[in-house]
């Protein structure tokens, strides 16, 4: 029981601790976009502007009180679920970056399904057959494509298979979804640019992993008692290794975070983060600071998840 | 692979033929570890593969399994084990053929079970790998196994995990795990190193009951020549991967021919080096050393002012200008702890050091530079302590500047010849060193600093028989020439009574008895002090049988706890000689004819009667 409330109390103080740094978030995210230069009156009246028209337009913003002043009108509206409306389409922003949030998650679920799979088991083939020819294959391979940048990849890929061989749509239409066919016409090269991104680090950082605990006296044990190696890796070496490689994935995972910029905008997919990009353009700044509180949100979500696991993972053990 | 009829089925159980296991660095070339090895051993026998570290041992052990770690492989030679062919098996027969056929337990069993798994689950794995027999029979067969072999709670231990147990108790589930499925052959690797003495008795008459029960066939690693007569009927004596000497047990450690051999059996002897220099604690002189009344401990502290949990409770120590002071006890008792706390790196709560008079920071950073000179540590494993990217002449060099004095060839070639290492030795870097010369740098790297007292942390722990005997022949003539204090730390008494003057006794943290030297031989002394004095392995056969013979089996069983609070006897729950007294109060300290400061509550004259030959039950 004690253990238990002990256990109970430490996830608490992780959940505690990354509220806190959520807390700091938003306040640093206010203030960044404050200082962002130009405003969305400028924007949004264009260059022949007469500065009166600026000036009232900034006023009906509240674009003209001091920084603090609008500071605590945020935040009150924040407390009060209230995250603004745009500045420009004066629609709510929540309910904009919410529908957009759900195609991201859509996409960066579908790379998840596929990526992670695919580098655990590259990972793991190439520990169990570390310093073979294939190791090195995969070992050189991942490294190259975790060394070119995603928007390389993308605008490459754009190339080949859009405007060369006219296999796949340049633009990964969401609404155009109707089967399996137009599913994966739209999202196999955005999945696959993301996918590379990730797949090559959580390979490596897997392969890492497994070699440490496949070189354990414990591994030994179970090959001198005549366990094959599909029961080694399963029976043996997976339980030992979840919270390091949960860990791997939440940190790769996140890391989709900032690829999905780029990938969206490439493909002009309708995701947070091109609504992002979009309102930074515009200066629509209530939009931006919401898709960054969501962005920081989901980072801190993944990594207090490892965190838990890991904690979870040594307590069963600990509590027996 | 078995021999078909019509072939001539081989003499004996196992039949090894010119082995030859190679091994590689790397990419670097193929060099041999074992060469040219052979050897039969006959049904129902335990062999003996005795030899130092590097001597090929836990290869060809690996080897009769058709195992061969990363890097190593077998090269050529023949195996028969139990009527297999082990060198021409494929992957698949070996499978079925290890675990089942044959059985292996690994050195540290501690790092040998899966830190994830319950142990049942891994105990009874062979088993189930091998469809000998269905889960639930598994479990009862273990159960009988942990019975058999003097397990505490032997229903319900399986359940937990293996961080959870001692040594010796994981040492004993090892052995359970080999032998589940029933093996003709079952390899002991080096089983009771790691152990302390009075846990090693324990399992080496686990194994010999379930050898008496099961009937195997045994080949056990070892360097420890003593273990080999309490354990195996033949033995093979291996140098460099080559055979030396074969034959009986007896012949071997009655009359060994080869030298090594001989090397072998004079390094496991022990003798006295040390001319005991009359220690004169006349309370006149000003102590080099004076640990007055050490707590030292963790868990924040109680109301009475004591840290919750403590691990050194009021330890006292006295150690005078030239005299070398031995600690002893079983792992887990605090002496590490203690020297920790001298050397300023275990901060304690209450008590106090002073150093030549003068008092010593809890913290090393509060001390000052001439007590932190004066007062070196040497730590047990050299390979941790010595940068291998810094060479030998440069790591003492560094000491010298840091001191303040000249850092000349002259006296770094004055260093190495203290510690009897060549000059030359200078220029090159610890990983080309093997273990005894890095254990001189370690020591010369101490005597750099022109230390008035060196703590000597398990310095020969790590160290091979042979080689550790020549470190503590070396300190025994640095101690002459140099008129330094020395601390010496360890669990071998052996080595205690060879080299020191005086000795302190650590049991859960207290400090049970303080005797001259001279006087270990003699009783009084204190019944935990008996323990580790009969718990150290003789040469003749019948001592483990003796040993078994003479104990309070009831006491054995009884854990090791530390009692954290003063209340009673840390020894009770073990002591063969407790009554109720014992339970309740803090034991008096009693002096000794001799001179031995006893912590018990029995007179002189009763713990002096209950030590004569054939009182002990």
């Amino acid at each position: 029981m004690t253990m238990n409330a002990a256990l109970i109390r430490a996830i608490l103080r992780i959940i505690g601790a990354s509220l806190v740094s959520l807390v700091f978030v938003t306040i640093a995210v206010f203030f960044i976009t404050a200082v962002l230069p130009g405003d969305v009156a400028d924007a949004l009246l264009g260059q022949a502007a007469t500065p009166d028209a600026v000036a009232a337009l900034r006023h009906s913003l509240n674009l003209d009180k001091p920084v603090l002043v609008r500071f605590v009108i945020w935040v009150n509206g924040l407390l009060h679920g209230d995250f603004g409306v745009s500045l420009i389409s004066r629609r709510p922003v929540l309910a904009m970056a919410s529908e957009r949030l759900i195609h991201s998650l859509l996409l960066a679920g579908v790379t998840a399904l596929f990526a992670v799979p695919v580098a655990l088991v590259l990972g793991t083939a190439s520990a169990i057959f570390r310093n073979t020819l294939f190791d090195r294959a995969v070992s050189l391979l991942t490294l190259c494509v975790v060394s070119v940048p995603e928007f390389l990849v993308a605008t490459l890929a754009v190339f080949i298979f859009s405007v060369q061989l006219h296999l796949l749509p340049s633009l990964a239409s969401i609404s155009d979804i109707h089967s399996i066919g137009s599913f994966l016409a739209s999202f196999s090269m955005p999945v696959t640019t993301l996918a590379c991104v990730i797949v090559g680090q959580m390979s490596r950082m897997t392969r890492a992993v497994m070699i440490d605990a496949l070189g354990s006296s414990w591994v030994e044990m179970a090959v001198l008692k005549g366990a094959s190696p599909a029961h080694i890796i399963l029976r043996h070496v997976i339980p030992n290794v979840i919270a390091p490689l949960f860990n791997v994935i939440a940190l790769s995972l996140s890391y989709l975070l900032g690829g999905v910029v780029i990938v969206e905008s490439v493909f002009h997919y309708p995701g947070i983060a091109s609504l992002m990009v979009d309102s930074v353009a515009a200066r629509d700044i209530p939009l931006v600071q919401i898709c960054a509180l969501i962005f920081c949100a989901a980072y801190l979500f993944l990594t207090t998840l490892a965190d838990i696991v890991a904690l979870l993972s040594s307590q069963r053990r600990h509590a027996a | 692979m078995r021999a078909q009829s019509g072939i001539i089925q081989p003499p004996s159980l196992i039949s090894v033929k010119n082995l030859r296991l190679t091994g590689r660095r790397g990419r670097g070339p193929e060099t041999p570890i074992v060469e040219n090895v052979s050897f039969d051993v006959a049904e129902k026998e335990m062999l003996a593969l005795i030899g130092e570290s590097g001597s090929g041992k836990t290869s060809i052990a690996l080897a009769l399994t058709g195992y061969a770690r990363r890097g190593c492989r077998i090269a050529g030679g023949h195996i028969h084990v139990a009527g297999y062919d082990v060198t021409a098996m494929p992957p698949a027969e070996l499978r079925a053929f290890r675990g089942k056929t044959i059985a292996y337990i690994a050195q540290n069993a501690g790092a040998a079970f899966n830190p994830a798994l319950p142990l049942m689950d891994q105990v009874i794995e062979p088993a189930l790998l091998h469809h000998t027999m269905p889960r639930r029979m598994a479990i009862e067969r273990a159960i009988s196994l942990f019975e058999l072999m003097a397990l505490p709670s032997p229903g319900t231990i399986g359940s937990r995990y293996p961080h959870e147990l001692s040594g010796g108790q994981i040492q004993r589930l090892m052995a359970a795990t080999a032998l589940i499925t029933g093996p003709e052959v079952v390899i002991f690797d080096e089983p009771t190193t790691a152990l302390d003495v009075t846990t090693q008795i324990e399992v080496l008459e686990a194994f010999r009951t379930v050898r008496r029960e099961e009937g195997f066939t045994g080949v056990y690693v070892t360097h420890d020549l003593a273990v080999v007569a309490q354990m195996a009927d033949r033995a093979v004596v291996l140098k460099n991967g080559v055979v030396q000497e074969e034959g009986t047990t007896e012949q071997i450690l009655s009359a060994p021919r080869h030298s090594y051999t001989q090397a072998l059996l004079a390094a496991n002897t022990p003798r006295i080096r040390n001319n005991v220099t009359e220690t004169k604690d006349t309370g006149k002189d000003v102590p080099a050393l004076d640990v007055r009344d050490l707590v030292v401990g963790y868990g924040g502290t109680g109301r009475d002012g004591r840290p919750r949990h403590t691990i050194l409770s009021d330890v006292s120590l006295p150690v005078l200008p030239g005299e070398t002071m031995g600690i002893i006890g079983e792992s887990g008792c605090g002496k590490s702890t203690l020297i920790r706390a001298i050397a300023g790196i275990q901060p304690w709560t209450n008590g106090g050091i002073t150093f030549e008079g003068e008092p010593l920071a809890p913290r090393i950073e509060a001390r000052s530079a001439a007590q932190r000179r004066h007062l070196q540590l040497v730590a047990q494993n050299a390979d941790l302590v010595l940068n291998p990217a810094m060479s030998v002449g440069d790591t003492l060099r560094r000491v010298l500047t840091f001191n303040g004095d000249a850092a000349t060839d002259v006296e770094i070639g004055h260093l190495l010849d203290m510690v009897r290492l060549p000059v030359a030795l200078a220029d090159r870097f610890p990983p080309e060193l093997s273990g005894g010369q890095k254990q001189r740098v370690n020591l010369a790297r101490a005597l750099a600093a022109r230390p008035r007292l060196v703590l000597c942390d398990e310095i020969t722990a790590a160290l091979d028989t042979v080689v550790a005997a020549a470190i503590l022949d070396l300190m025994m003539e640095l101690k002459r020439e140099l008129g330094i204090a020395w601390l010496f730390v360890t669990h071998d008494l052996h080595a205690l009574r060879s080299v020191c003057d005086r000795v302190a006794v650590l049991y859960a943290g207290h400090r049970v008895e303080f005797t001259p030297v001279a006087a270990l031989e003699t009783p009084p002394h204190h019944p935990y002090t008996r323990r580790l004095e009969n718990s150290v392995p003789e040469m003749r056969a019948d001592w483990l049988s003796d040993v078994i013979g003479q104990r309070d089996q009831a006491c054995d069983m009884a854990p090791a706890m530390p009692s954290s609070r003063g209340n009673g006897c840390c020894y009770v729950s073990r002591c063969p000689v407790r009554e109720a007294v014992c339970e309740i109060s803090v034991p008096p300290v009693r002096r000794s004819p001799d001179g031995a400061l006893i912590s018990c509550h029995l007179t002189i004259q009763d713990l002096s009667r209950s030590t004569a030959p054939g009182d002990q039950s």
